[in-house]
């Protein structure tokens, strides 16, 4: 039987194991959104098309399925950049469907035409036009294996009104064919013998953890070789989650915003292990102080990332579940060779006397301290909860004083730090898990950019929880200003804000404020046993600054500290 | 550092604009790029000259590897190869110095491909050396215009064992 585009574009979707769909109509998609009822796939309306894309995303991030989203042509589609950069940036498995106007319109300049494939061809994995209805098959299933294999990424495929009303027999390709594309996931088993060899030879070995960890769920065979090899750990901000926490061997998060003990490990560990990171310019601080004295072991399923930013010693390209599955097999034949706890018992000393030297830490004085109400809400919490952020002071303190212990339970927007990020997908994650607590920390700033989405959080009776750590100021940028550009605070105070608690009511919402440290933890309590969405204003000291910090240029030990 | 790179890619629109984004994206040089069908139905061959360190050139390749439209990227930096670019130049060239300029592209085997009172117009063609050595060698004599292909190359054939 023929079926039309939109049809065919549902069934696909069905296929591919999607349920829910976050999106906003418009001219050019309303063939899709005329066959929508008619399937058993859920479509969330956002407020704003951003936000479809960051919750497409907070889906895929908690739950490693591919996120989708689908929305209008031109500014529809224009409106879904900055979620896809996003998304790109920290390789996020999704599929973006945009309205595109008909075939023969294309290139005329016609009402809410944009080139969305030209525009986003930096910052997807791949993307699609779709000018014949008989290829619109093929070309979802490329885009959901895209999407979801090698390095994850966005996907985005544009679909032609005319496509979507034009009729095919309907063939549901059971292969993927691209005989371009072959990542590598099975490491070389040489490189995976060396990497034991210098972990034999090691002193001071670290484990560093990025995204990868997570994306792959490669968790567990970390742990296990931590453990078993009395090796540290440490990670980036993506990396949270992928080691516990509250393991003795953890040291915390390195980079701009790390730890004292974590920053002081890289620089003075003589093998480290890069597990699914990139060395990003945030991580890294100075490139030519970082890590000098150590053999670095870099795994990654991209060959890109690797020898970008770091020299590497020992390059493993590969699947980092497999790739640390491979080194574990190897080295559980080697395990008698080396007294591995007693001949890392010095180092482990040394980075646990760094802990101790300078935690993470903060001044209490009477007022309420954007770090101990992150801390507040892990102990009510007990840590069993996926916390989104937004970008910027918010999202450090959240990274540095919640104790995140499992993988997919912080959502963050490590790469491209987009503010706006965390409400939404906050709404992802909550699809993903309808029964889990997931709570957006968030700043009075950030918060502003997609708070249109109460009306989706509300419509849809999800008991969100959004923190507002409010300071009046876009802290992160106020405390640039106050270190380095001698206090002149240029447009960073947002003193003129709204009424948090009345604009939740306002959209049907519960609202809270907390201005008594006192009443922190009793409020917070009410709202998170609330199955209602609530806005929690906290005021907290407005001045208060993220630290450690290392000052963009400056060498990973060179921090300043509180 | 100059490499010539062989970039086998499937013939799909906005192929030839990924990968000329990806240099530009990234901040990577090119100096001449040349885009042609090959044997195979919906396949063509890139050939892209640029120049960097060695660990530029290695994130070029990669990176090129890594767009999913790329099927091959060969270096010839590490294969024996040859290589060709092809130039049409007009020379200034009156009557005084007609044999002159004539003689030049006689020993470097152009083709005249059109005279007139005033300019000789010269089909030259070598490896990218031989190209710019005739360019220098006319310019006393001034250029009028020049138009050039970028290079293309192809790997060598195998040569039997010297005996």
């Amino acid at each position: 039987m023929e079926l039309n585009g939109a049809r065919i574009l549902l069934e696909c979707l069905k296929r591919e194991g999607v349920d829910v769909l976050f999106g906003y109509p418009g001219g050019a998609v309303i063939d899709i959104y005329d066959e929508l009822p008619r399937h058993d796939i859920r479509h969330v309306l956002v407020r704003h098309e951003q936000a479809a894309v960051h919750a497409a995303d907070g889906l895929a991030r908690a739950s490693g399925k591919v996120g989708v989203c689908l929305v209008t042509s031109g500014p529809g589609a224009t409106n879904t950049v900055t979620g896809i950069a996003t998304a790109y940036a920290d390789s996020i498995p999704m599929v973006v469907l945009t309205g595109q106007v008909p075939t023969p319109l294309i290139g005329n300049d016609a009402f809410q035409e944009v080139d969305i494939v030209g525009i986003t061809r930096p910052c997807t994995k791949h993307n699609y036009l779709v000018k014949d209805v008989r290829d619109l098959a093929r070309v979802l299933r490329q885009a959901f294996y895209l999407a979801r294999s090698g390095r994850p990424g966005p996907v985005l495929v544009d679909l032609p009104k005319d496509v979507m009303q034009a009729k095919t027999e309907f063939v549901w390709p059971e292969d993927v064919k691209l005989r371009s594309y072959n990542p590598t996931y099975r490491p070389n088993l040489n490189q995976l013998r060396r990497a034991v060899e210098a972990l034999l030879e090691a002193k001071r070995p670290l484990f560093f953890a990025g995204g990868g960890v997570v994306m792959s769920d490669a968790s567990e065979e970390l742990g296990w070789l931590a453990r078993t090899l009395s090796i540290p750990v440490t990670s980036t901000l993506m990396g949270l989650g992928a080691f516990p926490g509250d393991d003795p061997l953890w040291l915390g998060m390195i980079g701009m915003h790390g730890t004292y003990a974590g920053n002081k490990a890289v620089n003075n560990a003589d093998c480290i292990v890069a597990v699914g990171a990139r060395f990003d310019d945030r991580v890294t601080g100075r490139l030519s102080a970082f890590a000098s004295g150590a053999r670095i072991i870099h795994i990654d399923i991209d060959p890109t990332s690797i020898r970008k930013n770091v020299r590497v010693d020992i390059p493993v390209v590969g699947d980092c579940r497999k790739a640390l599955a491979g080194i574990r097999e190897i080295a559980t034949t080697r395990l008698a060779e080396k007294d591995w706890a007693t001949a890392h018992e010095p180092w482990l000393a040394q980075v646990s006397a760094w802990r101790t030297e300078q935690p993470l830490t903060y001044v209490k004085n009477g007022s309420i301290k954007p770090q101990q109400v992150v801390e507040t809400i892990f102990s009510i919490t007990k840590g069993d909860a996926i916390v989104t952020t937004e970008v910027g002071q918010n999202q450090m303190w959240t990274a540095q004083f919640f104790t995140f212990r499992k993988p997919r339970t912080l959502l963050t927007s490590g790469g491209l730090g987009t503010m706006g990020y965390g409400f939404p997908a906050a709404i992802g994650a909550q699809f993903a898990f309808p029964d889990k607590l997931v709570i957006d920390m968030a700043g009075d700033g950030s918060i502003q950019m997609n708070i249109q989405e109460l009306a989706t959080a509300v419509c849809n009776k999800l008991p969100i929880k959004i923190v507002i750590l409010n300071n009046g100021y876009l802290g992160m940028v106020r405390q640039w200003q106050e270190l380095f550009y001698q206090r002149n605070y240029c447009s960073t105070c947002m003193e003129a804000q709204p009424d948090f608690v009345k604009l939740a009511e306002a959209y049907g919402a519960e609202g809270y404020r907390i201005t008594d440290p006192g009443e922190l933890e009793s409020t917070l309590r009410t709202a998170f046993a609330s199955p209602n969405t609530a806005v929690i204003d906290v005021r907290v000291e407005r001045e208060e600054n993220v630290y450690p910090m290392v000052p963009a240029g400056a060498a990973l030990d060179e921090m300043l500290l509180v | 550092m100059r490499h010539v790179l062989s970039v086998l890619v499937e013939n799909e629109p906005g192929v030839l604009s990924r990968v000329a984004g990806l240099f530009s994206g990234r901040g990577f040089n090119i100096e001449s790029l040349n885009v042609a069908p090959t044997l195979e139905e919906g396949v063509s061959l890139m050939t892209i000259t640029t120049s960097g360190e060695e660990q530029i050139i290695e994130q070029i390749v990669k990176q090129l590897r890594k767009l999913v439209t790329v099927i091959k990227v060969v270096d010839f930096i590490d294969v024996s190869a040859v290589e060709r670019e092809m130039m049409i130049v007009k020379v200034q060239a009156d009557d005084a110095r007609r044999a002159e300029v004539l003689r030049i592209a006689d020993i470097f085997r152009c083709k005249v491909v059109d005279v007139s009172l005033n300019d000789l117009t010269l089909e030259a063609t070598g490896d990218h050396g031989k190209v710019q050595a005739i360019l220098s060698l006319l310019a006393r004599f001034g250029i009028k215009e020049i138009a050039r292909t970028g290079t293309v190359a192809m790997r060598r054939s195998m040569q039997p064992e010297s005996v």
